[in-house]
Order: structure tokens, then C-alpha cells, then sequence
């Protein structure tokens, strides 16, 4: 169905930067001519997880005629906030910086983005809000950027990939935890891997679709370690939101990780709720690409089963080609979960939009 | 390890026919036990002729000490994927012998199962009449996720069904069943309920990047529902019981398969397994038929 009303806040469109010269600006002088030494703003450093000309990356009707798709702001601005008469719109920067090796160069690109972003798509359309780009494998520089970019109120969310270097749970990463809380923002964790590790334990496969289908796995392994390891129970006021990989899959989930939890609770004894009840209460997800089932009883079956009304946020995934035409929303929703998805959830999810 | 499983002997659980018949076989009125060693592991072995021989030395032993004793139980071929004439050699050495149903693969090999450097040893358990039964198990090497290594078991144990969906999905997209038509595949150990979710998960995203696949000449949904069974354990139990049943129909009721996992502690039992009242007609076929058939027994 397509969007029934205006005012909808879209959770996860994605700018792209046009190539890495744009960003020479927004580097301090010893990485401006660091990168120019190297010869690294000639280099694109797009997120491989998101290879631009492969047709789910970019619909066809949303590519610029010149350059990546998300790219060009007229477009964004018409196709993506007017076109969908959105209040606010979450922009994504999905770029490799996050898996640059060096903490301190990928803390750096890091910083740049965030004050482009702010500068260059922010600044020129009052309903665009975006997330901070943090490199996660240095979670002290990555709380520090967290800590600068808060005060910025248009930057409602932290935006980490859901497969790094280690499980997203890992108490490592909880000052980046920490620093979120503190300033009321949600952890984003987008599709996508920094591929330190195949995306499968079965190791790499051969096509992109193979690699597309598992980022549904890799968020039920953030959801198991972010619960198992007590991220939670550490930061009760967190909210964790999973971007860009369907929602179909969360059943099942639940009634596996419950019935592990009832079996081998003993070693995980901070955890006083199932699951299942973790993820009503932390999780959000939003919804495109729906991986609608064939027929409408199995979507609310599917709705039913999820038994929470305040998980799912509604989503463009702008420019990416997930739906057709502007059904960005899938049939058979109910009316008054269909409201919940389009504003109020997300309004809950991010403090900073009030 | 279920604690009542470790036999007097000081044995391992598993390893004391009495005791199995006791706790199993008798216990439950198993006609069949489709046998999945776990120990011995020729498939992991790097030796490539070690395993092979580790192999051949475990699928005598399962005939010889177990199926000869105990004619309810049916052995396993293992193989090693990584000597491909060694393997399709042990298949075909062990085709008539009815002492052995299926060939068992550990799926984490050094490469996806999927990958065509396999396919050899696919078509030879096709041709020889074999299904492949894929348990957990192998060493690849890679993180047991694709995030990296989990800290706990109360994390590992839940992603067992995420190393299912990628095993179905490198076989699917990298077109085995285009290629092995009559292969059969039974799924072990990794429950079953997250199978229609990536049937439509694979359908949907393959209707954007079908052409990067054109070796498909089908949906996904379509050769998972032709070529792949799962078998119960450890059978996911829904907030609601009644949503397994919904749950078993979209897959399909003639492509589940019960098994216990006897005698790990997660075993199921057949009586308590399913917290839902399964129809009469979808039990016979779920508890039996459809295994006499998938592992040509009947």
C-alpha cells in the first residue's frame, strides 16, 4: 500500500557522498594533507556491502543521471521528503570509513562525514535529521566523536554496521553504549558487514545475493549478543534499531532464543526477562525491505506472533529498490498499527526528534 | 550431554548400545534410528588422506558394531569434501549395503557447501540414491556468526538456525538443485521454523538481483520446497503453541522430519517435543512416513 498520510518520519534514507573529495573540507590539516599525500580522495571507499550499480542499490527511477544514487540532494528532496510528504527523514551515510583498519584514519573520515552531512544536507532542508558515524572498532575515539556530534540536535542516532570485528554485545563497545544513552540516542545498526569475518559461518559465498540474504542472520546474531551479553540490563533506556533487513524472521527468532534461555539461563544470570521481551522492550526495526510472505493471513499471523505494536518504524530505504512504485508500506496492515509505524513509534525511538 | 547418558562403563553418552536402546529405541518404540556420528570427524581432518581414512575406518565400525547388532539403527557415509575422489570412492562403496541411508557432510567445510568444487561429490550421493543429511558441525575456520565469535553458549546455541540459512541459501543461489535435480537434503539440528521467512526473504531479493543468478530457472522458495526437508530438533516453541502449526504448513507438512538429538541435553522428547496437538494424519507423516520415504525405508 503506499503511504496513507503525511507527516511520516522516513527512519533510513541513505546520501551518498558523491566521491571523497567533497569531504576535503571537513578534514583538520594534517588529515586533509595526509589523504592528499596518499592519494586516498581518490579513492571512493563505498561501503562493499552496498555495490552501487548492483539494481537492489539503487531503484531505477531514483538514479541521478550522473554520479551514485543518493548522491544529488534535489533529488533526495523531491523524491524522498516531498514525495512521500515526510516530516523528517533519517539520513544514512552508508560509506567504508566505518571499516578503515586504522582507528585514527577511520576516526577521521568519520568526523568528516558527520560535519558534512551536517553542513552540506542538514543545513538546507529543515526535515532532514541524521546519524553519527563512528568508528566501532575504537570505541573510545568512537565516543568521543558521539560526545562532539551530540551537541548538534539534528543528529538523533548512533549508525553502526551489524557485523565488525567482534559481536556488537561485546563489552568492549559499551562506552559507545554509554556516550548513546547519555545523550538520548538510539543505536542504528545498519545492514551491511565491515567483512572482517564472512558474513556466514560457512564462510564466503559467491553472489551478491547470497551476501544480501544473510544480513537477516547477521542481526539475529546482534540480537543474541546485545541480549546475552547484558547491553540491556547495563542501559536500560537504550533502544536498539535494525535497519534495512526485514522483519519476517523475528518470530522465529523469539521462540528460539526463549526456549535457549529457558535451558541455559544459569550462565547468563543478569537477564530477568526472555528474549523475546528484551527485543519488545529495546528493538525497533524498520521495515524495508519487507519480506512480505505470499499471502495477506501469513502477514498478520507474522504481526500477531511479534505481538508488539511499538517495534516497527517505517522506512524508504531511499534510493535502495526494495518495493515498487510508492508502495513503500506492505497490504494489510492494520489502520491503527499502520499510524504507529508512520509517526509514533519512531517518535518514541528518537527523543531528539521532539 | 543429557547427565543420565553417560553410561557406568564411564563411557561417552552415545557410545553404550544398551543404554541407547534403553533410553531411546525401547523407550520410545523407534523403528528406525537415523544414526549422525559426531565423534571420529574424518570431514574436519586438514590430512585429507587421514580423513578419508578416518572416514571409511568410522562408517565400518557404525555398520559393523552398530547396525549389525542393531538392526533399527542406519549408518551414516562419511565423507570428507575435501578429497573429492575419496569421497564419491566411499559413497559408491557403500551403495546396496541397506545398512546405510544417508551421506553426512559437515556443512562448515573450507568453503560454502554450495560452491561447485562439491558438486562431484553431490551428484555422486544423487546417483547412488543417497540423500545428505547436514548436521552442525566442520571447521571452516570463521566465526560461528558472521559478526564474530559469540561469548556465550546462550549465544552460540541460537545461531545454529542462522548457519542453516546460509547453508540453504548457498545451495539454493548457487544452483545445486538446477544442477542435481533429484538431490535430497535433510537439514539436522537447527529446528525449523525460520524456513518460510527466508523463502520469502530469497524470493523477494532474488526478483531484484536475478540477474546476477541466471543459472536459476526457478524462485528459490521453489527448489528449497522440491529439494530440502528439516528435520524437529530442537523444535522452536512459539509464545502461541497453535503458531507451529501454521508454521509446519507453510513449509510443508511432507518435508519435516522428528528427530530427538538423543543424548545431547537439548534432546527432544517425543512425547513433550510439541506443545501444540498436531492432527493425526500430519503426526504419521511427520514421526514417520515422510522419513521412510526421504531415507528409502519403507
Amino acid at each position: 500500500m503506499s503511504v496513507p498520510a503525511s507527516g511520516a518520519i522516513d527512519c533510513d534514507v541513505h546520501p551518498a557522498l558523491p566521491n571523497t573529495q567533497v569531504l576535503l573540507p571537513y578534514f583538520d590539516a594534517y588529515w586533509k594533507e595526509h589523504v592528499q599525500m596518499r592519494g586516498l580522495d581518490r579513492d571512493n571507499y563505498n561501503a562493499a556491502a552496498f555495490p552501487v550499480n548492483a539494481p537492489i542499490n539503487g531503484r531505477p527511477d531514483w538514479r541521478p543521471e550522473k554520479g551514485v544514487p543518493g548522491s544529488d540532494f534535489a533529488m533526495l528532496q523531491s523524491q524522498a521528503l516531498d514525495g512521500f510528504q515526510n516530516r523528517f527523514a533519517i539520513c544514512n551515510v552508508l560509506h567504508g570509513a566505518q571499516a578503515i583498519l586504522s582507528e585514527d584514519l577511520s576516526a577521521a573520515f568519520c568526523r568528516a562525514i558527520n560535519d558534512w552531512i551536517a553542513a552540506e544536507w542538514l543545513a538546507r532542508d529543515p526535515r532532514l535529521r541524521a546519524s553519527i558515524v563512528v568508528p566501532m572498532h575504537s570505541p573510545e575515539l568512537a565516543a568521543k566523536e558521539i560526545e562532539r556530534c551530540a551537541a548538534d540536535p539534528r543528529f538523533v542516532q548512533v549508525l553502526v554496521w551489524e557485523m565488525q570485528e567482534l559481536p556488537l554485545g561485546r563489552r568492549q563497545h559499551w562506552p559507545i553504549y554509554r556516550a548513546a544513552t547519555d545523550h538520548d540516542l538510539p543505536i542504528g545498526v545498519h545492514a551491511g558487514s565491515s567483512y572482517r569475518h564472512p558474513p556466514t559461518n560457512l564462510g564466503w559465498p559467491s553472489y551478491y545475493l547470497e551476501d544480501y540474504v544473510s544480513w537477516s542472520t547477521g542481526f539475529a546474531g546482534v540480537l543474541n549478543s546485545l541480549i546475552s551479553e547484558g547491553v540491556f540490563v547495563e542501559f536500560p533506556r537504550l533502544k536498539v534499531v535494525l535497519m534495512e533487513s526485514g522483519v519476517t524472521w523475528l518470530p522465529a527468532w523469539m521462540w528460539r532464543a526463549n526456549k535457549t534461555w529457558r535451558g541455559v539461563r544459569a550462565e547468563v544470570p543478569w537477564l530477568d526477562k526472555s528474549p523475546a521481551d528484551y527485543a519488545r522492550e529495546h528493538v525497533r526495526l524498520t521495515i524495508q525491505p519487507f519480506d512480505a510472505p505470499p499471502e495477506q493471513g501469513q502477514l498478520q499471523r507474522i504481526i500477531e506472533e511479534i505481538d508488539c505494536d511499538d517495534m516497527l518504524l517505517f522506512a524508504t530505504d531511499y534510493p535502495h529498490w526494495h518495493f515498487d512504485g510508492t508502495d513503500a508500506l506492505p497490504d494489510g496492515l492494520p489502520d491503527a498499527l499502520v499510524r504507529k509505524i508512520l509517526v509514533d513509534n519512531a517518535m518514541k525511538t528518537y527523543p531528539r526528534l521532539s | 550431554m543429557r547427565m543420565d547418558a553417560w553410561p557406568k562403563d564411564g563411557g561417552h553418552p552415545g557410545s553404550d548400545l544398551a543404554l541407547m536402546r534403553e533410553q531411546l529405541l525401547d523407550a520410545f518404540d523407534v523403528s528406525y534410528g537415523m544414526m549422525m556420528p559426531l565423534l571420529g570427524r574424518g570431514g574436519d581432518e586438514r590430512n585429507v588422506e587421514f580423513g578419508a581414512a578416518l572416514c571409511s575406518a568410522a562408517n565400518d565400525w557404525e555398520a559393523q558394531v552398530w547396525c549389525d547388532a542393531e538392526p533399527r539403527l542406519k549408518a551414516a557415509i562419511q565423507v570428507t569434501t575435501e578429497y573429492t575422489e575419496a569421497a564419491i570412492k566411499e559413497i559408491e562403496k557403500r551403495a546396496g549395503d541397506r545398512r546405510f541411508t544417508h551421506v553426512m557432510i559437515p556443512p562448515r567445510g573450507l568453503e560454502p557447501l554450495g560452491r561447485r568444487r562439491y558438486w562431484p561429490i553431490l551428484e555422486a550421493a544423487a546417483a547412488n540414491g543417497f540423500p545428505i543429511a547436514l548436521h552442525l558441525g566442520g571447521t571452516s575456520g570463521h566465526p560461528s556468526t558472521g559478526g564474530g565469535w559469540p561469548s556465550f553458549y546462550h549465544e552460540e546455541h541460537p545461531s545454529y538456525p542462522q548457519s542453516k540459512e546460509a547453508l540453504v541459501t548457498s545451495l539454493v543461489v548457487e544452483g545445486v538443485f538446477e544442477h542435481i535435480p533429484n538431490l535430497r537434503v535433510a537439514l539436522v539440528e537447527g529446528g525449523f521454523a525460520w524456513l518460510p521467512s527466508l523463502c520469502w526473504r530469497l524470493d523477494k531479493h532474488y526478483k531484484r538481483l536475478r540477474e546476477e543468478v541466471p543459472h536459476l530457472k526457478m524462485l528459490p522458495s521453489e527448489y528449497v520446497r522440491r529439494n530440502i526437508w528439516v528435520t524437529t530438533q530442537p523444535i522452536e516453541e512459539p509464545e502461541r503453541p497453535d503458531d507451529l502449526l501454521a508454521t509446519c504448513e507453510w513449509i510443508g507438512w511432507d518435508r519435516i522430519m522428528f528427530s530427538t538429538d538423543y543424548p545431547h541435553w537439548d534432546q527432544d522428547d517425543p512425547r513433550y517435543a510439541f506443545k501444540v496437538r498436531v492432527p493425526e494424519r500430519e503426526k504419521q507423516m511427520l514421526f514417520r512416513d515422510n522419513a521412510l520415504a526421504f531415507y528409502t525405508l519403507g
